[in-house]
């Protein structure tokens, strides 16, 4: 059990974790406000709510728990004055595989997270709210729990709040292990007291049907932290980090074959996939070369280190130019990654080398997903079950010939056809496996029995 | 159901933080009465629909669906492995045929969907689970709510040796 503190590589821009492993940082009340904690919000309450949305708006912030969804817009979907309450949700159900940016936040910088959270409150109107934690975080829960009494023994929390008028409470909701209740829907139903199925859009988008049926805000923890830090720098300034339509820092996860995989936080676009993975993470482990990364958790596509990605990027004038280049020259960034056929996802960027066996790879994703799709929809609950069962077979010297087009054809029939995106997060890494790989695909395929030699599990 | 006076204070107040719709508090309930009892049985589900003022089907709805909710007891101590992909490239698999070697206990026919893998003694039960999110320090496990990176298949037995 190796420590797994780190110092900050000199080319990180960290703002949301600033506190991350800081020497003498504790995660009480205390040591926040010592550090100017809970001035932000102070700052908010001397604004309108209006003003804080449009601040998030100028800023560009995009929601990043995934899907990249501008954070302002989302907010502008709630109209001030409904008659119906409105409540925030804050995504912690952090289970995306190969993201692991969250739980330190949660542990170790609490507060950062309330005072985000409270100031998005006060922004939307929402006067009562909830982190939803996944169940595997317990330590985490109850760290909450305890800054959550903090806080409001301090009076940011609670009724009439520093005197602005505004209410608010925050509880925690534990979830028990289920990855579709990060899908903001299901995780609405989960908190209902139902079963997580996720909800059909429209007409339930949140915003508009959301918990109790009333205009709900859920927000991923990293995007509500980035929130204190646009009120404290104000959205023009915070929008010059990063580049257009990508702006400010993003928090990357590095897991897999590289010499030092960690949590590190760049200005969006600010570093490129090979300058991650060389200079940052010191490199592939000793005699290894680079195979395959998947960008933004297990859901992205994967992208093959030798082919050559053409990426149409647009110009400060406007204009678009089309530029090839390598995988490891890829800038991190939504829109580039997204060019090159993958996505940023949730920051999960996990990296394989030549020793991997892609069937393998493609296997352990399948059983995940087989796992822990809902069932509600056909597709998704079949073709998740089958693509596991063919590529499990095959590893184990059980493929035929056809395997490969058969997987691919059923990854094709769930895109697309399910309520929710879980639909395309089970299909995307078998229909980019075999898009980028087929060749290892058809000759694993290929081999009999014993023949297979890769297959330890 | 004899619900100890003092668990069900604490359910009592986690019912207060749901006041649009007191059947959000189903889970955190199961949550609480897992936590005190070890696992969800017949009556736990039929108290739990009564206190909440739901029919007990509502209530197994949710038990059958979520993993960590359990029908049966786990063992003393409860070991839960990461499965997923980067845990499983550091070795995860191996780390599970460890803890298991050494806690004694028979890995055969494991697997998602199963009965918990138990010791003979009911000392450790196992499961593997899927992405702990701490992906970068692999292998990850957890034994109770305690949480362990980077652990090394060498360090299982002293590991074990924490949990009596």
């Amino acid at each position: 059990m190796a420590s797994t503190t780190r110092t900050p590589h000199p080319r990180e821009k960290r703002i949301i974790f600033k506190n991350i492993d800081r020497p003498g940082w504790t995660n009480d009340i205390e040591c926040y406000l010592h550090d100017g904690g809970y001035e932000e919000l102070k700052k908010a309450f001397t604004m309108k709510p209006e003003q804080i949305v449009n601040e998030v708006k100028a800023s560009g912030l995009r929601g990043r728990g995934g899907a990249g969804f501008p954070c302002g817009v989302k907010w502008g979907f709630i109209k001030p004055g409904g008659s119906k309450p409105v409540y925030l949700i804050c995504n912690a159900d952090e289970s995306e595989p190969g993201t692991f940016k969250d739980r330190y936040i949660i542990h170790q910088d609490p507060h950062q997270l309330l005072e985000g959270m409270i100031i998005s409150c006060y922004a939307v109107n929402a006067r009562l709210a909830y982190i939803y934690i996944r169940g595997e975080f317990p330590e985490g829960a109850k760290i909450l729990e305890h800054a959550l009494a903090e806080a409001k023994e301090q009076g940011f929390l609670g009724k009439n709040i520093l005197g602005s008028g505004f209410d608010l409470e925050i509880y925690v909701f534990r979830g028990a292990g289920a990855y579709i209740c990060g899908e903001e829907t299901g995780l609405i139903e989960s908190m209902e007291g139902k079963r997580p199925y996720p909800r059909i859009k429209p007409p339930y988008f949140p915003a508009v049907l959301g918990l109790y049926m009333c205009p709900t805000i859920v927000n991923n923890v990293e995007t509500l932290c980035n929130v204190k830090h646009i009120v404290r720098i104000g959205g023009a300034e915070y929008a010059k980090m990063g580049k257009p339509n990508n702006t400010g820092t993003r928090l990357l996860c590095v897991s897999g074959d590289v010499q030092q995989p960690g949590y590190y936080e760049f200005e969006v676009g600010g570093i490129t996939i090979g300058e991650l993975i060389n200079d940052i993470c010191g490199g592939m482990k000793p005699g290894r070369t680079l195979k395959a990364v998947i960008p933004g958790g297990s859901s992205a596509k994967v992208l093959n280190a030798k082919d050559r990605y053409k990426i149409k990027a647009k110009q400060p004038d406007g204009t678009t130019v089309e530029l090839e280049m390598g995988l490891e020259d890829i800038p991190i960034d939504f829109d580039t990654l997204a060019a090159a056929g993958s996505m940023a996802g949730s920051g999960g960027v996990i990296v394989m080398d030549d020793t991997r066996d892609m069937v393998w790879a493609l296997n352990n994703i399948n059983e995940f997903y087989a796992h822990e799709s809902c069932g509600q929809c056909t597709p998704c609950r079949e073709g998740s079950l089958w693509m596991k069962k063919i590529t499990e077979r095959m590893l184990h010297g059980g493929g035929v010939e056809q395997d490969t087009d058969t997987l691919k054809t059923v990854a094709d029939n769930i895109a697309g056809r399910t309520i929710c995106a879980f639909g395309e997060a089970c299909a995307w890494p078998t229909q980019s496996f075999i898009d980028k790989f087929r060749d290892e695909f058809a000759a694993t395929a290929g081999k009999k029995g014993s023949e297979n030699g890769s297959t330890n599990h | 159901m004899d619900i100890p006076a003092e668990l069900e204070t604490k359910i009592d107040e986690a019912i207060t933080q749901y006041p649009v719709s007191k059947r959000s508090a189903t889970l955190p309930l199961l949550h609480l009465i897992q936590e005190q009892l070890g696992y969800i049985d017949e009556a736990a589900i039929e108290w739990v629909a009564k206190k909440l003022g739901l029919e007990p089907i509502n209530v197994l709805e949710l038990v059958t669906f979520y993993p960590m909710i359990r029908r049966e007891p786990a063992g003393k101590h409860h070991i839960r492995v990461c499965r997923t992909l980067s845990c499983a490239m550091a070795g995860s698999y191996e780390l599970l045929d460890t803890f298991c070697k050494y806690a004694r206990i028979d890995r055969q026919h494991n697997g998602h969907g199963t009965h918990l893998l138990k010791s003979e003694d009911g000392k450790y039960s196992i499961e593997f689970v899927e992405c702990l999110a701490s992906c970068g320090f692999g292998p990850v496990c957890m034994i109770n709510d305690d949480f362990y990176e980077a652990v090394s298949q060498e360090e299982v037995p002293q590991l074990l040796e924490k949990y009596q």
